[in-house]
């Protein structure tokens, strides 16, 4: 392996981004692929695959074999709001695969005793994801309640393209929200991709239900990268 | 990671990676096993059944510099030997750093 490629290779990792490294096993060639790399032809199809799935594997090509090893960044879920849905949605998450980090000014609700083993901010969201950036593998739920806290947080979100991106309220209020958010300066685009009301259409009554419902929105917003067009009710 | 800190300190580096993996085997296509030529590891490509293998290969290919094609699995005696005795088959490309 080319020493210049392992760094490039985990450069990338360190900013979290998503990177294939392509090896042709023929001749032990290697190259860094990136998420926003053109590649045509068979091979980008199967390096396309590769990202979305986060599968490695073997691809035989004109008679070529290539290794894809995917590096996905391990995806981050923050939840903005220390409520009784955010106490149910941490361990649900942890057993999906994802830690989840909850952001609350609100010092009376963000408490160690309420969260056990999940980090807790008990700041602004703004000012959390000033020093914690969101990006692409990031999934934002906000459940506050109060759009002092969740609209900064949703901006952000935006802004970086997470890959999931809920908000908790009824129709009524997030007519109020995408009021706000329009006056903001955002466009439709932007905030088709708020899913709300919140999680998967599954009839959620209740915290516990409810909570179900966003983790299996996340999951399915996860497995469906790039295609975000599609909606994900 | 660990391979680029090891190369940092000046140590000759190997890369194990698991690329194919048929049946029941414990790591995925994509993980990785880090030896230098001390045969000092990081990492893994099985469960523990073939990582001595794998480490005395890598001392060779450190030397030499050409990567090669190690393959494990029921059908190969020296899996036996080496105990993967899981029922998988797993192919595991070794290259050297630089």
């Amino acid at each position: 392996m080319d020493p210049f490629c392992l760094k490039k290779l985990n450069q990338e990792r360190r900013e979290r981004r998503a990177v294939v490294l392509l090896t042709d096993l023929t001749d032990g060639r290697d190259r860094v692929i990136k998420e926003s790399d053109p590649v045509v032809g068979e091979l980008g199809e199967a390096i396309r695959k590769a990202f979305l799935t986060g599968q490695s594997g073997v691809k035989e090509i004109g008679g070529r074999e290539f290794f894809l090893n995917v590096y996905l960044p391990s995806p981050r879920f923050v939840v903005i709001g220390a409520v009784h849905i955010s106490e149910v949605l941490a361990p649900l998450a942890k057993i999906a695969g994802y830690e989840i980090e909850i952001i609350d000014p609100r010092s009376a609700f963000a408490t160690p005793e309420r969260f056990p083993d999940v980090t807790v901010y008990p700041d602004w969201p703004q000012d959390v994801l000033r020093e914690r950036p969101l990006d692409a593998y990031c999934a934002l739920a906000v459940l506050s309640h109060d759009p002092k806290i969740d609209d900064p947080a949703l901006e952000l979100a935006i802004n970086a393209g997470c890959f999931y991106i809920g908000a908790l309220g009824s129709r009524t209020t997030h007519a109020k929200r995408i009021e706000r958010l329009k006056q903001l300066g955002f466009i439709d685009e932007h905030l088709d991709r708020i899913n709300a009301p919140i999680g998967l259409d599954i009839g959620a009554i209740g915290p516990h239900e409810i909570a179900v419902a966003i983790i299996g929105g996340v999951i399915k917003a996860f497995r469906a990268r790039g295609h975000q067009d599609k909606d994900i009710n | 990671m660990i391979a680029e800190s090891w190369m940092k300190q000046g140590r000759d580096v190997a890369i194990a990676t698991v690329i194919e993996t048929w049946g029941s085997s414990p790591r995925r296509a994509g993980s990785q096993l880090v030896v230098d030529n001390a045969g000092n590891f990081e990492g893994s490509v099985s469960g523990g059944c073939v990582e001595s293998s794998v480490i005395a290969e890598a001392v060779d290919v450190i030397s030499h510099g050409k990567a090669i094609m190690l393959e494990f699995g029921v059908a190969d005696e020296t899996a036996w030997k080496v105990g993967l005795s899981c029922g998988g088959r797993i192919k595991i490309y070794l290259e050297r750093l630089g």
